[in-house]
C-alpha cells in the first residue's frame, strides 16, 4: 500500500513540477501542431487520405515517445541539476521506486501529446476523429502510456550512470520511433528492423493504438504484449537500477559536480 | 542502543575522472586520505576545513552517497557499504545553497513528496508536516512555490525536509552559507534544540563563531586528514604562545603582505576583504610585539582600526590549517 502510495503520489508531483516548466509548455504547445502537420501531409502526399486519422494518432504516439524518452533521461539530469538526485537516491527505498515515478510522470504528461496531436489534426486539417473502437482506444493509449513508462525505467537506469545523457536520448529518438512504426508501417522497413521492432514494448504499443483508431486487427494481444514487454522492462531496470546506483556510488556521478 | 552514532576508521576516498576520447588524461584526486573518527549519540559536532579539504566527501561517505575507496564507516551500527538501506533510515542530510528543492512545487507538496520517500506513515504525514513547518516558520506559506522564498525560507524548507522521518543522526552541510545574520541566528538555535533533544548531528560550516557556539567537538580536517580534533576549548591551544593584531586597511598589496610575513616573529598573515575595507590579521610569537613592523610596512596605506587581542578559535583554525598548508608545500618542493 505504501508503494503504491509513492507510485502515485511521486508521479503526481512530478507530473505537477514537470507541467510548470515554461520550456515544457512551450514545447507542449507547438510539438503536436507540428507533427500532426507533418504527419497529415506526408500521408496526403503518399494519396492515402483515407488513413489520415492512422496518421494523427502515429504523431501523437510519437509525442508520447519523445515524452517518455526525453523525460527519463532528461528528468535523470533535470534531477542533477536541481541538486535533486543526490536526495531522492539517499531515501531508504530501492532505486526503481525512486526513480518510477519519474518516468510515469512523463508518460502522463505524453498523454497530453496524443489529445493536442488529434485536437490540432481536427482542427486545423479536418481529420475526423471517428475511432473504430472508441473504448478500446480509450484503454489502450493509457495502456500503451503506462508500458512505454516502465521501459523509461529501463532508459533511466542507464542514465543514472551517465552525466552526459542527453547525447544518448538524443539519438534514440527517430531510431525508435521509426522501427516501431508508429507513423510508418514496419512491413516498408528493411527486414533487419523486424527482430528489433518485436522486442520493443513501442511496437505493441503504437499497434494496440493504431487497431483500436482504425480497427485493423485485435486490440488486446497487441497490448498485452506491449505491456508483457514493458514488465520484464520494469523488473530489468528495477535490477539495473540497484547495481547502477552501487556503481554511480562508486563513480562519484550522482552529484553535478 | 549503541553509545556510538557515527564512527570512520581509515576512510579514504579516491576520485577518478578521464578527460578526452582521443588518447584520453586519467587524473586521481585523493579527497579523503584516511579519516578516523568517531561521534557519541546526541553530540554536535562540527568539521571544519577550507574549501577541497574533504568535509564534504567524508559526509558524503558516511551518509551512503559515496563509496570509500578504503576504509570503514557505520552509522548507528550499521555499516554505510553493507547496509545502506538500514542506514538511510536513520539519517537526514542537509546541504547549504539555492538547489535540493523542487522550485516549482510548494513547501508542502515538497515535504509530502518526501515524507512519501522516506516511508513517514501516512496518517502521520500531515501532522508531522505541519509540526516541521511550524519548527522552520514557514506556516502560512506552505503554498506558495518555493521559487519565490528567500534563501533563509529555503534553508529552512531544507531542515525541515531532513527532520520529516525524525533521524538519528544529521548530516548538516554548510547549512548557514548565504544565509543573512537574523536567519543564521535562528537556524543555529534549531540546530542547538535538536542536539539538545538527543540527534547527533554533525556539522561542517566554515565559520569558526558557529561552530564555537554549537559543537561539543570540532575536527580540522585539510588535506584528506583529520588535522586536529577536540573541544573548542582544546583547539583554541593550537594557537597558544600567540597574539594577534589586527589592522583595518584600505589597499594592501601582495607586496606589503609578503613584507609582513617575514617580519621577525610573525608567524601567519591573511587579509580578509570586509565590505570596503580589508582586514588585515597578523598572527606572532606571543613575546614580541610586532605591531611598530607591521604599521612601518604599511606606511602609505590609509588605515583604520587596529587592536592587538587574544588569539580565538578562528586563529586556531588558521594556525592549523596554515601548518599543512607550509607543510605540503615544502613536501612538494623538488630535492
Amino acid at each position: 500500500m505504501r508503494t503504491l502510495r509513492l507510485i502515485a503520489v511521486g508521479a503526481l508531483l512530478h507530473a505537477k513540477h514537470q507541467s510548470r516548466s515554461s520550456l515544457e509548455i512551450t514545447i507542449a504547445l507547438i510539438l503536436p501542431v507540428v507533427q500532426a502537420t507533418l504527419a497529415v501531409h506526408l500521408f496526403r502526399a503518399g494519396a492515402e487520405p483515407d488513413r489520415l486519422l492512422e496518421a494523427a494518432v502515429g504523431a501523437g504516439l510519437m509525442g508520447i515517445w519523445s515524452s517518455v524518452l526525453f523525460g527519463s533521461g532528461g528528468a535523470i539530469q533535470n534531477q542533477r541539476w536541481l541538486g535533486m538526485l543526490e536526495m531522492i537516491m539517499l531515501a531508504p527505498r530501492p532505486p526503481a521506486l525512486v526513480i518510477l515515478p519519474i518516468t510515469l510522470a512523463t508518460a502522463l504528461t505524453g498523454t497530453y501529446a496524443m489529445v493536442a496531436t488529434l485536437l490540432w489534426g481536427r482542427l486545423l486539417h479536418g481529420i475526423p476523429l471517428t475511432f473504430a473502437d472508441p473504448l478500446a482506444f480509450a484503454v489502450a493509449v493509457p495502456g500503451c502510456i503506462i508500458g512505454l513508462g516502465m521501459f523509461g525505467l529501463l532508459l533511466a537506469s542507464t542514465f543514472v550512470l551517465m552525466r552526459n545523457a542527453n547525447a544518448l536520448t538524443n539519438t534514440l529518438e527517430y531510431p525508435i520511433w521509426l522501427v516501431s512504426g508508429m507513423l510508418v508501417p514496419i512491413t516498408v522497413l528493411p527486414g533487419w528492423t523486424g527482430p528489433i521492432a518485436a522486442v520493443l514494448p513501442t511496437t505493441w504499443g503504437a499497434r494496440a493504438v493504431r487497431e483500436a483508431a482504425t480497427g485493423s486487427g485485435p486490440v488486446w494481444p497487441s497490448l498485452g504484449v506491449c505491456l508483457a514487454i514493458s514488465l520484464g522492462c520494469l523488473v530489468l531496470g528495477a535490477l539495473m537500477m540497484t547495481h547502477v546506483e552501487r556503481r554511480a556510488r562508486a563513480a562519484a556521478t550522482l552529484a553535478l559536480a | 542502543m549503541s553509545e556510538i552514532a557515527i564512527e570512520a576508521a581509515g576512510l579514504r576516498r579516491t576520485y577518478r575522472s578521464r578527460i578526452g576520447w582521443f588518447r584520453p588524461q586519467r587524473r586521481e584526486v585523493e579527497a579523503v586520505r584516511g579519516v578516523d573518527l568517531t561521534v557519541g549519540n546526541g553530540e554536535l559536532f562540527g568539521l571544519l576545513g577550507p574549501n577541497g579539504a574533504g568535509k564534504t566527501t567524508t559526509i558524503k561517505l558516511l551518509n551512503t552517497l559515496l563509496i570509500p575507496t578504503a576504509g570503514t564507516a557505520r552509522i548507528c551500527g550499521y555499516d554505510v557499504v553493507r547496509q545502506t538501506r538500514e542506514v538511510r533510515r536513520r539519517i537526514g542530510y542537509v546541504f547549504g545553497g539555492d538547489r535540493g528543492l523542487y522550485d516549482r512545487l510548494s513547501a508542502r507538496d515538497n515535504l509530502r513528496y518526501f515524507a512519501e520517500l522516506y516511508g513517514v506513515p501516512g496518517r502521520e504525514q500531515k501532522r508531522r508536516i505541519a509540526e516541521l513547518l511550524e519548527l522552520v516558520r514557514l506556516d502560512g506559506r506552505e503554498h506558495e512555490r518555493v521559487e519565490g522564498y528567500s534563501r533563509g525560507m529555503r534553508q529552512r524548507l531544507h531542515i525541515a525536509r531532513g527532520l520529516l522521518h525524525r533521524p538519528r543522526v544529521l548530516f548538516l552541510d554548510e547549512p548557514s552559507i548565504g544565509v543573512d545574520p537574523v536567519a543564521a541566528r535562528e537556524l543555529r538555535q534549531t540546530v542547538a534544540d535538536l542536539a539538545a533533544a538527543g540527534t547527533t548531528v554533525l556539522l561542517t560550516t566554515h565559520y569558526m563563531a558557529e561552530a564555537d557556539e554549537l559543537c561539543d567537538r570540532i575536527a580540522v580536517i585539510a588535506g584528506g586528514l583529520i588535522q586536529a580534533l577536540g573541544t573548542p576549548a582544546e583547539l583554541r591551544h593550537h594557537a597558544d604562545g600567540r597574539r594577534v593584531l589586527e589592522v583595518e586597511a584600505y589597499g594592501v598589496n601582495d607586496a606589503r603582505l609578503s613584507a609582513i610575513h617575514t617580519l621577525p616573529g610573525v608567524r601567519q598573515a591573511g587579509l580578509e576583504v570586509v565590505g570596503a575595507a580589508q582586514v588585515l590579521t597578523v598572527q606572532s610569537d606571543a613575546g614580541i610585539d610586532v605591531q611598530a613592523d607591521v604599521l612601518r610596512e604599511l606606511a602609505g596605506v590609509r588605515l583604520g582600526r587596529v587592536t592587538a587581542r587574544q588569539p580565538t578559535l578562528e586563529d586556531a583554525y588558521v594556525a592549523i590549517v596554515n601548518r599543512v598548508e607550509q607543510r605540503s608545500a615544502a613536501e612538494a618542493v623538488p630535492v
